[in-house]
């Protein structure tokens, strides 16, 4: 399922003194199988947009029978796969369906008395009158998917687990109805630098395995170039950039302008850059050593 | 004077939960320090300790001398301000103003000093233009800023930052940290920092690993930081600038040890002209 999205804007308080144009005009496609990455500040429109993308936010004409757009409205375009967005007659729930929304700081959501039931609740209400047997064989599929031993874990409250695997419950909870998108609001925020790595790894798992996309919101630089096939960068609701981070994060003085950060790599190639050496690599760390390796071996 | 002294603490949760084991830890006056651990190491729970949230089980805390039992609780606390990690719980009223308020109102201050404190701990955070604002519309930066504000308004000697970054986007994160780093200087008052960002704990002057419940390092940040396998044992990352030198030097190239990026990229250079 490919995401392509054309003239979408959305004001929030629409009408009233407080109405403010969270997106403006963004087009933007994500093609399935990528690993996409959004940037921006805080009330850049980066949530309002990944919002939109099962529904949680729906377009006007997607509510009213007959909508007639205002003078000079251009009618965006929002399709998920066979999914239009902007039509009445879209099956809204099967959609949620595909598109699996995990949010910022999901463990504050687990709420059930085991992990397994946590687990099963998304599942249950999305395929009513499932067998327990199928939702149990699903629920340990998804534990498992997500690094955790169902034998030691579905039985816990999941009050007890540690940060990182109260994230790992919450995400189970999400791709257990098997959708092909799954989108991450900030996946490894407020973890430890090991549970962080911990997230990043699980994701590259599911990747392609479980969910054939990924979409991460993200103010970790570091976490976009060593993950992310590209890379959009909102700003005051526009998409400013839509770049794979090898050319992206040559765009230094620009995104330091908007006021966000370069990955480390970025940094130690700029210091290099003012020492004349060019290191042309994708800004992951290891593509970064080599590069540099091979440099000095052409040296000699 | 000792800010904090800790001596023989233990803790442990109900139902045998993670603890504090035997810590002795001395916090002196004026001193920033950063707290580092992996989850679950007992930052969180060290920082209840030290302003009475929570109670030990055996040992003693002084503050500023003053020993932390029931009879000088309150006064330990109006001496002691936790600021949290989400700044959606921290919030009780609806005006700015009115919340940074909240505190000294409780402690029965006349209206004059408190309308005094207010002024001056919001000028300290850089958030008096927005006095009259709603609570709820401002970002995650300025409610940490309005929350820290309010333990300011008591006039604390001692301020505790359990991970009160840690929900914040970049920008976020560097207004407060430049708020902290002010107050230290400034006004004068200890800092103790929980974090996990490696930038925010370089500014301290000491940091301590905690595994355990034991500090298991006291060191300068960069110290600290350079011990790359007791890090590990402790179930902390890396830096990944360390990383990064760590591999160039693996592949033969001589760079030392830094976090710096600039001066990993001047070892860079000079060992690739040879």
């Amino acid at each position: 399922m490919n995401i392509v999205c054309e003239h979408l804007t959305y004001v929030y308080d629409k009408g009233s003194p407080f109405a403010v144009k969270a997106l403006d005009d963004v087009s933007l496609t994500i093609a399935e199988g990528e690993f996409f990455g959004i940037i921006g500040h805080t009330g850049s429109g980066k949530s309002t947009f990944v919002q939109h993308l099962n529904g949680l936010i729906r377009l006007p004409s997607s509510k009213k029978k007959r909508y007639k757009p205002e003078k000079g409205e251009i009618l965006p375009t929002l399709k998920v796969g066979e999914y239009d967005l902007t039509s009445r007659k879209t099956d809204f729930y099967s959609l949620r369906k595909k598109v699996g929304m995990v949010f910022q700081y999901p463990e504050y959501q687990l709420f059930a008395e085991t992990v397994k039931d946590d687990v099963a609740f998304g599942l249950k209400n999305f395929s009513k009158g499932i067998s327990k047997e199928e939702t149990e064989r699903a629920v340990g599929d998804a534990l498992t998917a997500c690094g955790l031993d169902p034998k030691e874990v579905a039985e816990m409250s999941p009050f007890d687990l540690s940060g990182g695997q109260k994230r790992r419950v919450a995400i189970a909870g999400v791709i257990v109805t098997r959708p092909e998108i799954l989108v991450l609001d900030e996946p490894a925020a407020g973890l430890d630098p090991l549970g962080k790595r911990e997230v990043m790894a699980l994701l590259h798992r599911l990747h392609g395995s479980w969910c054939k996309t990924i979409v991460i919101v993200s103010h970790d630089m570091d976490e976009i170039a060593e993950n992310c096939t590209r890379a959009a960068v909102f700003s005051e609701g526009k998409v400013v950039m839509c770049l794979p981070p090898r050319q992206l994060f040559k765009r230094t003085d620009e995104l330091l302008s908007l006021g966000l950060d370069i990955p480390l790599v970025a940094k130690i190639c700029l210091a290099l850059q003012r020492r004349g050496i060019e290191i042309d690599c994708d800004f992951t760390a290891d593509d970064f050593v080599a590069k540099v390796l091979a440099l000095r071996r052409d040296r000699r | 004077m000792h800010a904090i002294e800790t001596k023989d603490v233990s803790f442990s949760y109900e139902g045998g939960g993670f603890r504090i084991a035997h810590l002795d830890l001395t916090v002196e006056e004026g001193e920033f320090l950063a707290v580092l651990g992996h989850n679950g190491s007992g930052k969180s729970t060290l920082a209840r300790l030290l302003n009475g949230i929570l109670v030990p089980d055996s040992g003693t805390i002084r503050v500023f001398g003053t020993p932390l039992d029931d009879q000088h609780l309150y006064e330990v606390r109006k001496q002691v301000g936790v600021v949290f990690q989400n700044p959606d719980n921290q919030t009780v009223a609806s005006i700015v103003e009115d919340d940074v308020a909240f505190g000294a109102e409780n402690v029965g201050l006349p209206r004059e000093e408190i309308a005094k404190r207010v002024e001056f701990a919001l000028g300290a955070v850089g958030m008096l233009g927005l006095r009259n604002a709603v609570v709820s519309r401002l970002s995650g930066g300025q409610k940490q800023r309005v929350a820290i504000a309010g333990v300011l308004a008591l006039k604390p000697r001692v301020m505790i930052l359990d991970e009160s970054t840690a929900m914040l986007d970049p920008r976020g994160r560097r207004e407060i940290v430049e708020v902290v780093k002010k107050l230290n200087r400034e006004e004068k008052i200890t800092v103790i920092l929980i974090t996990h960002f490696m930038e925010e704990a370089l500014l301290a002057d000491r940091a301590v690993v905690m595994n355990r419940g034991e500090i298991a390092l006291t060191d300068t940040p960069a110290g600290i930081f350079a011990r790359h396998e007791e890090l590990l044992t402790y179930n902390l990352a890396l830096p990944r600038i360390g990383v990064i030198a760590k591999k160039l030097t693996e592949g033969g190239l001589r760079v030392r040890d830094t976090l710096d990026p600039e001066q990993l990229a001047e070892d860079i250079a000079r060992s690739v002209r040879r």
